[in-house]
């Protein structure tokens, strides 16, 4: 594994940028929208969180768009381990995940052993996909084997479910270490690399996503396995997905136009883009309270 | 994935060294719909007269000449041809304007009309992006991005230097020279308009300039502009037609300056032809850059950096990025990249907001292109090009580029000017710089490496006016313009540009 990587954070940044004046009309906007609804983890990461929020965040994942039913399902809907049952109970066979985070979240600062067991417990209680939080404290003192070791038990006490790892690229200080922390995340068995745990500013931008998506093509160049992405926090609007997608489009191709390999972990971005579908659909701006605020 | 073509041949049939390895797959999973600038609002008048002391004027020729948009064939005008009766005229309503108004006009009233053209430019950007896309071929999102901003921007920074030449050259007086000639080309027709106006305003001297006949029409708007700030009659002229014209105006007895952008060919006929005269002159020509990656490089970026060096405005670009030297370790990985990168690129209607790569300029220029590409693959280099779907009408072709190309073929020493990439390796920096400064060109470079160290020894040793160090096509009006060698001489932009317009004492 290549730990040294370069990134040129102007280059990078004006890339980003020359690829955000895409200008999607029409099919293609509709085409991409109801694609960022496919792809979306609806999210719910508070201490307040209950049974009851839980369930109104999955019927909304399930069904999106009751005015529209031809927009489908959401990815998954993303919770702490203790709402992973509830979540399961709710979403049945919809083919909605249940994704918890795990690994002593947010922060991640916890002995090893306890990271694990938050796992197993999560996988125990139904979680298809863990979201896990890498130790940014070893990253940033250069302890790079042991940000990999964990990350290679995580993705073994995951067991079947699918591993994401987030990076928490807003606690790493430069591109670069964000590029060499997603090489050794993809190494270490990561099957998602993820900007951010939402609770740290910044969080997912179009350039450091850009960053790790060419991470992902050079990881898929040399072993031919494809890495999944997931920007989280800070992608707000619809404008902004379409964005992002392009950036998928443009740097990975169409293989990852899939929510297999592309997600977005968002809450507040999913009524802004239905609002964009209904604008399209009947040509007319509904006004936001159309929409169920979950 | 079949989207791209191996010397004629389907990429994916090719038994490319990489062929095992997975590719990206580029397809049509998200297509993006047309999103067309609309030209409802502009109406092109089916005639233009020449530009001369203020006034619209029919040609003594009689003779007229048609401009067709290079992505439709269609007919956008009718252009007058100047001949040397016409040219004279020009000359002389440019000396009037010299004598009566401009010469001995304020420093700080020169600037005020200066700052009027580059506010009138960004009111209507959105218009002049629009024809000069429609006449010339170039993407609306360059014309609109960069054409448009940076000619309002040489506007405005001439403007500043007008009443301030003394701070230019500190401790002498400069003079203006008087009637400058200018003649530009068709690939920036309005920024190259602006590169050469400007400072020639600012220094206090008058114009006349011939745009490119294959692109005259954004000229025109320019005129309009004149007309609408009241710049005052004679002190820029705008004469119409091809060589000839260029040529009676370069003859002229009354110029006392010409400054040509241009081909080499045409740079060396007007330098003969001046030989011996009172005539200043300044030359921007030819390039065939050197594009340097090291393996130190950030990649990624490196790659947008080879992409935007040769396909920007269709690689009509004298400082292009056109030779690629890459250190020999990275370099299968280097062209893995460029094969993906250039497989998304856009190639299409101009007026798309989202096409990369517009319409080749001429059918002349396509021919031209055409013939050193096929010279290219018959001296045994490998051609990769994307297999897109060009419109029908037009002058069109794909980005491409080539590996395996040796110092001594055609497509590594004669410059394109076209989407055209030759792809070298060199092993260490001293084989970088001899192959790099192994051309008669000497116009621009690039330097792609993380060590500062290395970047500024061999930006020190690099024959070439212009040097980008981990970025390409970066121009800016305080910096500075021109070449080494047979890239002409004499600088535009900065303060050195303002030494061409000037006498100083």
């Amino acid at each position: 594994m290549n730990l040294s990587v370069r990134v040129d954070q102007v280059s990078l940044e004006e890339r980003a940028s020359a690829l955000a004046t895409r200008s999607l009309k029409k099919a293609s906007k509709v085409f991409g929208l109801r694609l960022a609804v496919s792809m979306m983890d609806l999210t719910t990461l508070e201490g307040k969180d209950t049974d009851g929020k839980v369930e109104a965040l999955c019927y909304k994942a399930m069904l999106p768009s009751p005015r529209d039913r031809t927009v489908g399902h959401c990815a998954a809907v993303c919770v702490y381990p203790n709402l992973v049952s509830v979540a399961k109970r709710t979403l049945r066979d919809s083919g909605v995940l249940a994704a918890s985070v795990a690994t002593a979240f947010p922060s991640g600062q916890s002995p090893l052993d306890v990271k694990l067991h938050d796992v197993r417990r999560a996988v125990e209680f139904g979680a298809d996909e863990i979201d896990m939080v890498i130790d940014r404290g070893a990253m940033l003192s250069g302890d790079y084997a042991k940000v990999f070791d964990e990350i290679a038990a995580v993705k073994q006490a995951c067991g079947a479910a699918h591993l994401k790892v987030i990076l928490e690229t807003g606690e790493l200080g430069s591109y670069d270490v964000v590029r060499r922390a997603s090489d050794i995340a993809m190494s270490a068995g990561g099957d998602f690399i993820k900007t951010s745990t939402g609770k740290v500013q910044p969080a997912a931008t179009p350039a450091v996503t850009l960053l790790m998506l060419h991470a992902i093509a050079d990881h898929y160049r040399k072993t031919g396995k494809r890495v999944g992405m997931k920007p989280a926090g800070g992608v707000r609007t619809a404008k902004q997905a379409l964005q992002y997608l392009v950036l998928v489009k443009e740097t990975l191709g169409d293989a990852w136009l899939s929510p297999n390999l592309f997600r977005f972990g968002a809450s507040a971005l999913l009524n802004d883009v239905l609002m964009q579908l209904e604008k399209e659909r009947t040509g007319l701006y509904p006004s936001i309270d159309d929409f169920s605020k979950d | 994935m079949g989207n791209q073509i191996v010397n004629g041949r389907d990429a994916s049939a090719s038994p490319s060294k990489n062929a095992d390895r997975d590719r990206l797959e580029f397809g049509n999973a998200w297509a993006y719909a047309p999103s067309l600038e609309s030209t409802d609002h502009i109406r092109i008048p089916a005639r233009h007269e020449l530009f001369i002391g203020g006034k619209w004027q029919a040609p003594k020729s009689g003779v007229y000449f048609d401009s067709t948009s290079p992505s439709t064939d269609e007919k956008l005008s009718e252009f007058a041809e100047a001949n040397a009766e016409d040219v004279d005229l020009a000359v002389q309503a440019a000396r009037t304007a010299y004598d009566k108004y401009w010469g001995k006009m304020r420093g700080s009233e020169r600037a005020k009309y200066i700052f009027r053209i580059a506010r009138a430019i960004q009111e209507k950007t959105r218009e002049l992006a629009i024809i000069e896309s429609m006449d010339g071929g170039k993407p609306i999102k360059e014309s609109r991005d960069v054409d448009m901003p940076l000619s309002a921007a040489h506007y405005f920074y001439h403007a500043g230097w007008a009443d301030k030449l003394e701070y230019a050259f500190q401790g002498r007086k400069a003079r203006p020279l008087g009637v400058a000639a200018q003649i530009i080309p068709w690939n920036f027709p309005f920024l190259m308009a602006a590169w050469k106006i400007a400072p020639a305003l600012a220094c206090g001297n008058t114009v006349v300039l011939k745009p490119a006949e294959t692109t005259p029409l954004s000229a025109m708007w320019l005129a309009k502009i004149f007309e609408e700030i009241e710049l005052p009659p004679g002190v820029v002229n705008i004469v119409t037609g091809a060589g000839a014209t260029g040529e009676a105006l370069a003859r002229h007895p009354g110029v006392n300056k010409v400054a040509f952008t241009g081909s080499t060919d045409v740079g060396k006929k007007i330098q003969a032809l001046l030989a011996g005269t009172k005539k200043r002159l300044t030359l921007e020509l030819g390039g065939k850059a050197a594009n340097i990656i090291f393996a130190d490089a950030a990649i990624d970026q490196a790659i947008e950096g080879i992409i935007g060096g040769i396909y920007f405005n269709q690689g009509h670009v004298c400082c292009a990025g056109s030779r690629l030297l890459v250190e020999e370790s990275i370099h299968d990985l280097v062209v893995d990249k460029l094969r993906d990168r250039i497989a998304t690129i856009r190639i299409g209607n101009p007026l798309d907001k989202n096409t990369d790569i517009g319409a080749i300029n001429s059918r002349k220029q396509l021919d031209k292109i055409t013939r050193l590409a096929d010279a290219g693959e018959r001296d045994g280099a490998t051609r990769f090009a994307t297999k897109c779907d060009l419109p029908a009408k037009g002058n069109w072709f794909p980005p491409t580029f080539f590996t395996g190309v040796s110092q001594s073929s055609v497509i590594a020493r004669e410059e394109i000017f076209g989407p055209v990439l030759a792809v070298m390796t060199f092993r260490t920096p001293e084989e970088a710089l001899e192959k790099a400064n192994n051309t008669m060109y000497g116009l621009s470079a690039g330097v792609w490496t993380d060590k500062g160290a290395k970047s500024l020894w061999m930006s020190q040793r690099l024959n070439a006016g212009v040097i980008w160090s981990n970025t390409y096509n970066k121009f800016d009006p305080s910096a500075p313009f021109g070449g080494f060698k047979e890239s002409g001489f004499g600088r535009e932009g900065g303060r050195q540009g303002l030494r061409g317009y000037v006498e100083i004492d």
